[in-house]
Formats: structure tokens, sequence, C-alpha cells
């Protein structure tokens, strides 16, 4: 089975893992700029990152036969200092024209501050700028349905914003619909203990249907599954989703919104 | 889609697994003292919403652990989360 692995962080993963993702059917991963488990003490340490996620990661996926894109930005958990946010920002214009560069995230919200959303709002302007598609990621447990929600207020008052180029990540249950019914994409995380399951997933799947959504397992830093993906398409075949269903779920859709992209080529 | 059969027999000794697991979770809490602890009140607070009749339990439990202040905080009190709105 082919798929797009859509948000992975393989600067902490091993080349092993690009070889168990390859064998998985893996053509197709994109790697946004995040946390990289530790703050980074300068601005510098961001711009070896960018080099990292431009110039490595492309070349060791490629061993494998994998195509690697990667989305620019300063995360959220990184950006409730407003000064050194902007210092990192500053970096971004050297990086954005880059071959595989295919837009602006993860950007969004962690604990909820202000200093947050003034930052991710510079980011939204940032990709409107350079029309450029958007990659949320929205904060984790109890502050998720809050942040989701402060940022949907905030992308409403773009009035610019083509809301088909923006996806809001990590939903669960209780912010998928309201994600959806704003006009955006939303995508499902498949990461123990924090976010969505296999099977939950699934059944997000069954009661919205498939229109905009995408999954992804955002292996990173922490006790994440890289191979998440094929193995929630095999739930989904164990509860007689059809070949067409998972296809879509796993290429199809994180094709059609990558596509938005004018660096996506694959 | 499976019929309801089909399901069960695919998820139910998992599903009566994790149901023991959260049974003996409460146990074990319990029996390392009577200390109150408002994660374990959320927690407990959770509990009948799995046996109430509607079809998003699970919304409703993410629900019941979610922060639903709607201001902005001036500055991050701490990086991570903890499960349930504490401050
Ligand atoms: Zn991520």
């Amino acid at each position: 089975m082919r798929y797009i692995e859509p948000h992975a962080h393989m600067v902490s993963r091993t080349t092993d893992d690009y070889e168990k993702l390859a064998l998985a059917g893996c053509e197709v991963l994109c790697e946004p700029a995040f946390w990289a488990g530790f703050d980074r003490s300068s601005a510098d340490g961001f711009y070896d990152y960018f080099r990292q996620l431009t110039e490595y990661e492309p070349r060791r996926a490629a061993r494998f036969g994998i195509k690697h894109f990667c989305w620019l930005c300063i995360n959220p958990k990184e950006a409730d200092d407003p000064g050194f946010a902007r210092e990192v920002m500053a970096l971004i214009p050297e990086f954005i024209d880059k071959e595989t560069v295919l837009g602006i995230g993860e950007i969004g919200l962690n604990k909820n501050t202000r200093s947050e959303l003034a930052i991710f709002e510079e980011h939204v302007q940032l990709a409107l700028d350079h029309d450029l598609p958007i990659l949320i990621h929205t904060p984790h447990l109890e502050d998720k349905l809050k942040g989701t929600r402060l940022i949907l207020d905030s992308l409403a008052s773009f009035s610019k914003l083509d809301r088909s180029k923006v996806i809001i990540d990590h939903v669960e249950e209780h912010t998928v619909g309201l994600v959806l019914d704003a006009g955006f994409w939303a995508g499902m995380t498949l990461y123990p203990e924090s976010k969505c399951t296999p099977n939950r997933a699934i059944d997000i799947l069954e009661v919205y249907g498939s229109e905009r959504l995408w999954m992804n397992s955002a292996c990173d830093w922490g006790i994440s599954d890289p191979l998440s993906v094929p193995k929630c398409a095999l739930e989904m075949r164990r509860r007689k989703h059809t070949p067409e269903q998972i296809e879509k779920i796993v290429f199809d859709n994180p094709y059609k919104f990558l596509s938005q992209s004018p660096r996506f080529r694959i | 889609m499976l019929s309801k059969r089909e399901l069960l027999d695919l998820q139910f000794i998992d599903a009566r697994a994790r149901l023991i697991d959260l049974a003996a979770f409460l146990d074990r809490v319990e029996r390392h003292g009577d200390e109150a602890d408002i994660r374990l009140n959320y927690f407990k607070e959770a509990l009948p919403i799995l046996q109430e009749n509607r079809p998003d339990r699970a919304k409703a439990v993410l629900e019941k652990f979610s922060d639903f202040t709607p201001e902005l905080t001036d500055t991050a009190p701490f990086q991570g989360a903890t499960g349930a709105p504490i401050a």
C-alpha cells in the first residue's frame, strides 16, 4: 500500500525509521518545523534546524526512495517570547523559496498566551504574503479546545484567507466538528496517550466522512510510532473499510491538500 | 462497515481489558493514600458519562477535561499540559 506521511519530525528519528517507513509503503513525507524536545538557546539554533529540514533530511529520505518536504516557522512552544520569535522569523525568507518548502507551519498555540497568538497571526500574514498553505498545531490535552477556538476566531479576521489552503492538525472528537464546519482541513494525529488512537480516528471518519481529513503519526522525540498511519490503515481493513476508502485517506487526501503548494511535485 | 456483532467480536475483549485496567487504576491510586487531587475529581466526574445514552461520549469526556475559560493568558505558567484544567 502506498501512502503519504503528512506530518513527521524526522530530525528526532533514526535512519532505521526511514527504512521502516519505506518498507511500509511511505512514498512522501512532510516535516513541519516544531519544538525539538528542548528550547533552543538562540536564533542560530533555528538557522541550523532550517538547514537540516531543507538540505539534510531530504537527502536522508531519498536514500530510501522517500520524497521529503518541509514547512517552516517558529513553533508555538518557543513563541512565548515575541522578541526571540521575531528573530527566528527573520530567518525564514532565506529558506522560504527552497524547492522542498511547502508553506508555513506548524504554527498555532501551546498555552494559549497573548504572545503566542500575536506570533501566530504574524505567521498567517507571512503565508498570505507568499500565497502559501498553512499547517496549524493545536494545543495538547486540556488546552486543545480553547486553543482551537482561539485559532478559529483569529483566522476569521483574515478576510483574504483561502480556508481550503489551511489544515488544523491534532483534532479530536471535541474539535473536529468545529474545524470542518468552519471550512478548514483537519488532521488526525495517531499519537499514544495525548491524541487519537487508530480506532478513534476511524470513528471520526465514520461519523464525519472523509472529506478534508488526513491522518498522520506526528512521530517525534516523544514516545510515538512512525508506522501509526499504515497500522491505522490495517485497522480500517479489519473494520471492513474498502481499499478505495483507505487509499483516499492515506494518499488521495494528503495529495490533494499538499498539491496546493507550488513546490509539491511527486 | 461491520455489524454490531462483528465489531464486538473484534473489540470486546480489548475494551473489557481497558475497563478492568481503569478499575485497577482507581484501586491503586486510592491504596496510595487519601490526599486530594483535582485531576482525580475530573476523572471521577467523567466516569458517569460512559453510562449516558448518547452518541458522543468520547467528545463529552474530552470536554470534561478541557479548559473552558475564554481569555488568553499573559504568559505560559509552564510549557506542558497536565490533562485536566487545574490552573
Ligand atoms: Zn508536529
